[in-house]
């Protein structure tokens, strides 16, 4: 078992501001880790540096071996990924979305739609996959991205607070199925998260960052006996204080709410 | 190669789907062909220039590419926004094919919609002249088509936003195309006019285009034939380092 994630004093700046502070961290191969942090503490910009969409500041990242900033096709083919935002096309069915990313992927025609078939059946879209995913609900679109991120068999998931949004049953349903990965085909799965029950079930290892810093990292059983809580949430506050995060809306949170005012509806 | 292909796939179903959209953008080409068609119609006569639904209609086809073309660049930014984009930049292939599919589905967009409006130009009494060139006309539309594609990618990947939207039309898109001989010709301006028309590419796409349809060349043929051309690669150039520089 080799380490599928190796990062190294990475650091992001934005100007004066420090998003990501010298952190480092390594996740061994078929291992769920998950990466928790309050609001702003650098959960979304360090996933955006491991998925290549980002470049650090300094530090480096090395994923299933390969250097992030100088070989990133081979990165890339490398993992699979769900944001915190939906990133589907609404205007297409969820077969060619599908279909989109498989053939981005490189994946061949026949093997695609074999796979393609088994995955929407498994988030138990099979009849749906024919409809626009402009009709989708946003727990539809969350499954279907899951399905999506799978579709050319990555060796690593990234999971970007997957669940957020979600019933307890689709939850359950995703969880369920990424473990199920994880164990069975040794899929190494990064993920972000609030729900701190959520970690405390599934993650092997977890690793704390806020302001910037990793504070701990070690499985959630040991978290709570080192800070002494009965659970993880309890332990997470120990070590991150009570004070609330304020985040800066975005261009992207401005859009959306013109989007939404645009179509008098906004998204389901 | 088959990113550039399903990237271009991508773009002309999301045309062909949304005839609201489809519609909506034939209006605004309407409107000045039937208002400056007709309007300046007699005028044009008396002075002696001749048709001039003859002179405008390849100008208005021209405006129709125009703004759809860089609507299409423009289109980075809801893509951005809506997250789509995402799910191309993670993807293991080059950005230069992302954006030349992305370039080249916009362009053919923008180009099945000046031939709409060619054919409305036709109904409106627009009189093609059929001689070996006329052919060109289709290459004509097609380069402004990149052209301004590569413009529109170039915007697309500058802006976080929508917010600079409008100014990109009122300050760059508008005066392109009202100073590029599309409706009124070059000669007579005052010099400094006829310096910017000269600077101004879409000059020579226009003019390519009405020579290509009328025979009746202002640069010449081989001139607008090179100078669309050569912008058009040098725009899709520049459109693409600035797209392989976003970061999300």
């Amino acid at each position: 078992m080799g380490e599928m994630i190796v990062v190294q004093d990475l650091v992001k700046n934005y100007g004066e501001f420090c998003a990501v502070n010298h952190i480092s961290f390594t996740v061994p191969e078929g291992k769920i880790f998950g990466f928790l942090g309050p609001n702003g503490a650098g959960k979304t910009t360090t996933i955006k540096m491991l998925t290549t969409v980002l470049d650090p500041t300094s530090g480096s990242i090395r994923i299933n071996g390969h250097d992030s900033t100088r070989e990133q096709k081979q990165v890339r083919r490398s993992f699979g990924i769900v944001f915190q935002d939906p990133s589907l096309d609404d205007e297409l069915t969820a077969q060619e979305n599908m279909d989109l990313h498989g053939i981005l992927y490189g994946v061949p025609r026949a093997e695609r739609l074999k796979r393609i078939d088994a995955l929407v059946d498994l988030v138990g879209l099979g009849d749906r996959k024919k409809d626009f995913v402009k009709t989708y609900s946003g727990g539809m679109k969350r499954r279907l991205e899951v399905a999506r991120a799978l579709l050319h068999a990555p060796r690593i998931l990234f999971l970007d607070e997957p669940t957020i949004g979600l019933d307890p049953q689709t939850r359950n349903h995703i969880w369920g199925y990424i473990q199920q990965l994880s164990k069975e085909e040794g899929v190494t799965v990064f993920f972000t998260t609030h729900y701190m029950d959520e970690a405390d079930r599934v993650a092997n290892d977890v690793a704390v960052i806020d302001h910037g810093k990793i504070v701990a990292q070690s499985s959630p059983g040991e978290l709570k006996e080192r800070t002494k809580c009965a659970t993880l949430e309890d332990a997470f506050i120990a070590l991150t204080g009570h004070a609330i995060r304020e985040e800066e809306a975005n261009a992207t949170d401005r859009m959306r709410m013109m989007g939404r005012a645009w179509r008098g509806g906004g998204r389901r | 190669m088959k990113a550039i292909y399903i990237l271009c796939v991508r773009q002309l179903k999301r045309y062909i789907r949304s005839p609201a959209r489809i519609i909506g953008s034939l209006g605004q080409p309407i409107l000045f062909l039937v208002a400056l068609g007709f309007g300046f119609k007699a005028m044009f006569a008396r002075a002696g220039g001749g048709n001039y639904i003859n002179f405008l209609a390849p100008g208005i086809i021209s405006m129709a590419i125009l703004f759809n073309a860089v609507f299409s660049g423009i289109e980075i930014i809801w893509d951005r926004q809506f997250g789509f984009l995402k799910e191309t930049l993670v993807a293991p292939v080059s950005r230069l094919e992302i954006v030349f599919g992305r370039m080249l589905g916009g362009a053919l967009v923008a180009m099945a919609q000046g031939i709409v409006v060619f054919a409305i130009c036709l109904i409106a009494g627009f009189r093609v002249k059929s001689s070996p060139i006329l052919p060109l006309a289709i290459v004509f539309m097609f380069l402004i088509a990149l052209l301004f594609a590569g413009i529109g990618t170039v915007f697309g990947s500058m802006l976080q936003d929508m917010q600079g939207f409008p100014l990109i039309i009122n300050f760059l898109i508008m005066p392109l195309f009202f100073f590029s001989g599309a409706i009124f010709s070059a000669d007579g301006l005052p010099k400094a006019l006829q310096f910017g028309l000269r600077l101004n590419p879409l000059s020579y796409g226009v003019d390519g285009l009405r020579g290509a349809c009328t025979g009746i060349f202002a640069y010449g043929l081989k001139t607008d034939l090179a100078a669309v051309t050569i912008l058009t690669a040098i725009l899709l150039g520049i459109g693409s380092y600035f797209f392989s520089r976003i970061q999300l």
